[in-house]
């Protein structure tokens, strides 16, 4: 059995991409994994045209979920808010690559879940979880 | 921790079999070193050969029943060693195969597998003899009431309770705790009132009562943990002596360090103050000897499907006199002597607590499980687990940047592995062990607030049974050092 701890994912753990804080971030939204204690928050800096001037994520928990969130700040990085909330899960799976059990989805997805509430709060829609009803 | 009762018939043939367990395990190990069987190494032992089909005559040709320990003093006194691979034969589960390779389960603390036995008799008893219990009057209503009745007298038995009548039929652990903190604790517990626990408990022993301290305007007060999982000794004297504790409540077996809690010292000294103790015995009943007598508690808690009986059944002993006093916890059916319109009577115990139809199929499934950890005997149950856990400190304890929490000496505690290799999340290494088809537990157990004491998120628990064997612990060493090779620790 193929592992899913590439040397992509572990590198991503190990050396984090866009990890840190963002003061002056207009869109700020944190989350937990109760299963797993996963932590992470995501802080996007916008311009005067909605587009992603600096985004950051800060966090600890596993190397999926570091990981995945390092990955998503990169994917982010120059988008428009409405891009960004289009971001599927489909997209953050195939960052990470490699099959994940029903657990561990919860941990690959838990940035995308803190993304989504951030940026549906920011343009004034309460339900983040509407566009992933079964894993979010 | 003896079973008076039991041991005593044996004694004539070995002063040391009524003395503590741990002289018990000491002497049984000696035992068994002796016998020529064991002689030959462990390794050369046919461990992958598991038959084809079930051998099912097998175990249940062979007599499960109430003198069981008497076969267990047989065990120890060298007529036959604890035979592993016969006792694996007995769990079909064990032959399934995952992600390409057998499963290694090694996590028995959250629950065990069952044996053949128990899940045959939940089937006969669907088949043959499902009835509800002490209502009907035709025969297989007699024989369902006769088997849930006979599963009560086994459990009084197995932990030596004065009567059946003190064995209350619950969900499990969690529904036991509470039943005390809403029953006993909502008339004995009021404001200013103290309940000492400890920093160790699960989840389940902690929630319980904050919910009635909150309630009650009572406080909490926690016993400190030594950096290697020890409860301080200090730490209880003064909670108890600051005056105002109306109960103790502390968990027997540490489920995430596997510490062993000298439980019988604690009772003695909170009874010196008039002090009621509730023992959490979900990591103790299924694996060492409990005498409730000996320990002398005032209640005591555990699951059934942690001692490889059904899931939704546990017990909860209580000392006659405490049951005499208390309240019923659920009202309904079944618990009720009289009703009228605006009051009823009760059922003594433990039908006042016993509300409804129980879970008859389940009770009578455990009363088959404690059949067969007697029939192996707690005592070589016991001495199996440690020297499996002092094979899996040896073990585990060369692999390169891990660390093992609680008791350094393998040989005082429980089989309960906790570990963390380097800065591999414990989900992480959940996931890798996953992959090798090796199943353990990974988070922070149900103890957070022992989590924060060891200054970790989470750890990794290997924990285990009747059933485990060393080539599991070597197939879960190597696949540690696999985990730590692909996180280059």
């Amino acid at each position: 059995m193929s592992s899913i701890y590439s040397e992509i994912i572990l590198d991503y753990y190990r050396y984090p991409r866009n990890k840190g804080s963002l003061p002056r971030a207009q869109i700020h939204a944190r989350d937990t994994n109760p299963l797993c204690g996963d932590v992470v928050e995501m802080q996007l800096e916008l311009d005067e045209r909605n587009i992603v001037k600096d985004v950051k994520f800060n966090g600890q928990g596993c190397a999926i979920s570091q990981a995945s969130a390092s990955m998503l700040t990169e994917l982010v990085k120059g988008k428009t808010v409405d891009d960004v909330r289009k971001i599927s899960k489909e997209d953050v799976l195939s960052l990470i690559g490699g099959q994940l059990t029903a657990v561990r989805l919860k941990c690959a997805l838990l940035s995308l879940k803190v993304l989504k509430t951030g940026v549906y709060d920011y343009i004034g829609s309460t339900d983040a979880t509407k566009e992933e009803p079964s894993i979010l | 921790m003896l079973r008076r009762r039991w041991v005593g018939a044996s004694s004539s043939t070995s002063p040391k079999a009524t003395s503590h367990a741990v002289a018990a395990i000491a002497s049984y190990r000696k035992a068994r070193n002796r016998l020529p069987g064991l002689a030959v190494p462990k390794s050369t032992t046919p461990t992958t050969k598991l038959p084809l089909t079930f051998p099912g005559q097998l175990a249940q040709s062979t007599v499960r029943g109430y003198a069981t320990q008497k076969q267990a003093t047989a065990y120890i006194h060298g007529k036959e060693p604890y035979d592993v691979e016969k006792v694996r034969h007995d769990f079909p589960i064990l032959k399934r195969i995952i992600n390409g390779k057998p499963l290694a389960y090694l996590d028995s603390a959250a629950t065990t597998q069952k044996p053949r036995d128990v899940i045959d008799e939940l089937t006969r008893f669907y088949n043959e003899y499902n009835a509800n219990v002490h209502r009907g009057v035709y025969k297989i209503s007699e024989e369902a009431t006769a088997a849930y009745e006979e599963a009560r007298a086994k459990i009084a038995r197995l932990i030596n309770a004065s009567s059946p009548s003190e064995i209350i039929f619950v969900r499990g652990t969690t529904e036991a705790i509470n039943l005390v903190a809403q029953s006993w604790g909502r008339t004995n517990i009021g404001l200013g009132d103290g309940i000492i626990l400890t920093e160790m408990e699960h989840h389940s022993n902690i929630v319980p009562w904050q919910l009635l301290a909150k309630e009650r305007g009572a406080h909490l007060k926690y016993v400190g943990l030594t950096d290697d999982g020890h409860l301080i000794h200090d730490d209880f004297r003064l909670h108890l002596e600051s005056g105002g504790i109306k109960l103790v409540t502390m968990t027997h077996v540490s489920n995430v360090l596997g510490t062993i809690n000298p439980v019988r010292e604690y009772v003695r000294e909170a009874h010196k103050q008039g002090c009621p103790v509730l023992v959490d015995a979900a990591q103790s009943v299924p694996h060492i000897p409990v005498d409730v007598r000996d320990l002398d508690c005032d209640f005591l808690a555990f699951s059934g499907h942690k001692m490889c009986g059904p899931t939704g059944i546990g017990v909860l002993f209580a000392k006659k006199t405490q049951l005499e006093e208390m309240p019923p916890y659920h009202g309904g059916g079944e618990m009720i002597r009289e009703v009228h319109l605006y009051e009823s009577t009760w059922k003594d115990s433990p039908y006042k607590f016993e509300a409804g139809t129980t879970n008859i199929a389940g009770a009578i499934g455990l009363g088959k499980a404690v059949d067969y950890v007697s029939e192996l005997g707690l005592r070589n149950i016991q001495g199996h687990e440690r020297e499996l856990t002092e094979y899996a400190h040896d073990r585990l304890g060369k692999v390169k940047g891990i660390r093992i929490y609680g008791p350094e000496n393998p040989g005082t505690k429980a089989g309960v592995i906790s570990f963390n290799l380097g800065d591999v999340h414990a989900h992480d290494m959940a996931t890798l062990l996953d992959e090798d088809g090796i199943a353990v537990r990974s988070g922070h157990h149900c103890a957070q607030p022992l989590m924060e004491r060891l200054g970790v998120s989470s750890t990794t628990r290997a924990s285990v049974y009747l059933y485990n064997n060393e080539e599991e612990i070597d197939r879960l060493a190597e696949s540690v050092k696999r985990a730590g090779r692909i996180f280059k620790i």
